[in-house]
């Protein structure tokens, strides 16, 4: 049915989401009235939170990854390479770190994706501003952010994300840190790159957005759900403003110790949102909680183990160090500003 | 016999599209020489610019994702 009519499929499967997601709400409170713990106990809070959160979470995503999948179709990596190429710095990092957000990407493909782009003559710094917004700023993200914060916090982390990213590549690129490239990397000829595009059908776009959302949700569903279950922890468990006394606005030092610890962690934006969520409804700051979840999605310990295939310790250093000092700044910044 | 190679630096998505072909292969009696390559002098040889990617006897078919199952089985047929 899916491969013959493709176009009566989609209309289908989006009216099923659309019922689904307009009852969800009517679905928790029936399940969560039905539940044999009394609301107002730990256990039930903890409960409701995940019953709430989790199915809203996964049906948001599904439809957006879905039709992320589609658009993704037409910013190949290939096609944003040749946008960016012969490009000097500046507008091109604006341009570089918002087509980090539409250019589909998973940081094993960070090394191939860096080797294309210097081959094909992309400036240094207007390369880090791609790998540095597309890790960070994502559909994947963004969605979360609007389903568990509303729009208005994932717009700021969208405009946020994308000034560190910018930033970060014209503070790199205005360093010259061509030579701390491995050295089979700068021995790797530059070359003109002619761009074709392959002709794509309708039904072949509206193919890549269901294996997006298996590829995608198959991989990030378990951390949602450990995250969720975190934060339902958290939510149930933890006293209110118990966070504020650490977290909170007052406590300046806890910005740079938030972003010092996030820079190892390791988590998709699909696990670490629904505990800062947690977080923030038990008094931490927005910015403290912001420029964690920054830290930790956008810098992790395994993408700096393959980004020391083509970099050196020192510019991979210098990389975390100029990205890790931006997020700082977005932290402060949030808690004095709000 | 057909030479088929997985390009990809060995995450998640490259041990799927490996055990993906290596299951159809064995499902319609194919007999293919599958094989991983993880270093990234080698994937970049064959010019791609993300991973996974299917390589059939040295031509790129297949980039940037998991393939789906009807892809696969169409490299399959066409063999």
């Amino acid at each position: 049915m899916l491969k013959k009519y493709p176009l009566s499929t989609f209309v289908f499967l989006l009216i099923i989401w659309i019922v689904l997601y307009s009852n969800l709400v009517a679905f928790a409170d029936w399940v969560v009235s039905m539940l044999p713990v009394h609301s107002d106990s730990h256990l039930g809070e903890a409960l409701a939170f995940f019953i709430y959160d989790a199915p809203k979470v996964l049906l948001l995503l599904s439809g957006v990854v879905f039709f992320m999948g589609i658009i993704n179709t037409w910013f190949t990596p290939e096609r944003t390479r040749a946008l960016l190429a012969g490009r000097s710095l500046g507008l091109a990092n604006i341009l570089a770190a918002s087509l980090g957000v539409v250019t589909p990407f998973c940081s094993c493909s960070a090394v191939p994706l860096f080797i294309g782009f210097v081959q094909a003559g992309v400036p240094l710094g207007v390369t880090f501003s791609f790998l540095i917004a597309a890790p960070m700023v994502n559909e994947i993200a963004l969605t979360l952010l609007f389903g568990l914060f509303g729009w208005k916090i994932a717009m700021l982390y969208l405009v946020l994300g994308l000034m560190v990213a910018i930033f970060g590549g014209l503070v790199l690129g205005r360093l010259h840190l061509e030579k701390y490239l491995e050295q089979w990397v700068q021995d790797i000829p530059k070359k003109q790159i002619s761009f074709q595009v392959e002709a794509t059908s309708f039904s072949q776009r509206i193919d890549a957005g269901y294996l997006a959302v298996k590829e995608i949700l198959g991989n990030v569903w378990i951390y949602i759900l450990l995250g969720i279950s975190v934060g339902a922890f958290i939510h149930g468990y933890v006293p209110a403003n118990f966070m504020a006394s650490f977290m909170g606005k007052d406590a300046w030092w806890s910005v740079p110790l938030a972003v010092i610890f996030g820079i190892p962690m390791y988590s998709s934006a699909a696990g670490i949102i629904p505990v800062v969520q947690a977080l923030l409804a038990k008094g931490a700051a927005l910015g403290t909680s912001l420029a964690f979840m920054m830290s930790v999605v956008a810098l992790s310990l395994p993408e700096m183990i393959i980004l020391r295939n083509v970099l050196s310790v020192k510019l991979i250093g210098l990389f975390i160090g100029i990205v890790a000092t931006g997020i700082l700044f977005v932290g402060l910044i949030f808690n004095i500003v709000l | 016999m057909i030479n088929i190679k997985v390009l990809g630096g060995g995450c998640n998505n490259c041990k799927v599209t490996y055990k993906l072909i290596e299951d159809i292969a064995r499902e319609q009696g194919k007999r293919v020489e599958l094989e991983k390559v993880e270093g990234f002098q080698k994937i970049m040889s064959y010019d791609v610019m993300s991973t996974p990617c299917v390589v059939i006897d040295e031509v790129v078919v297949h980039r940037g994702g998991v393939p789906s199952r009807y892809q696969v089985e169409n490299w399959f047929k066409e063999m």
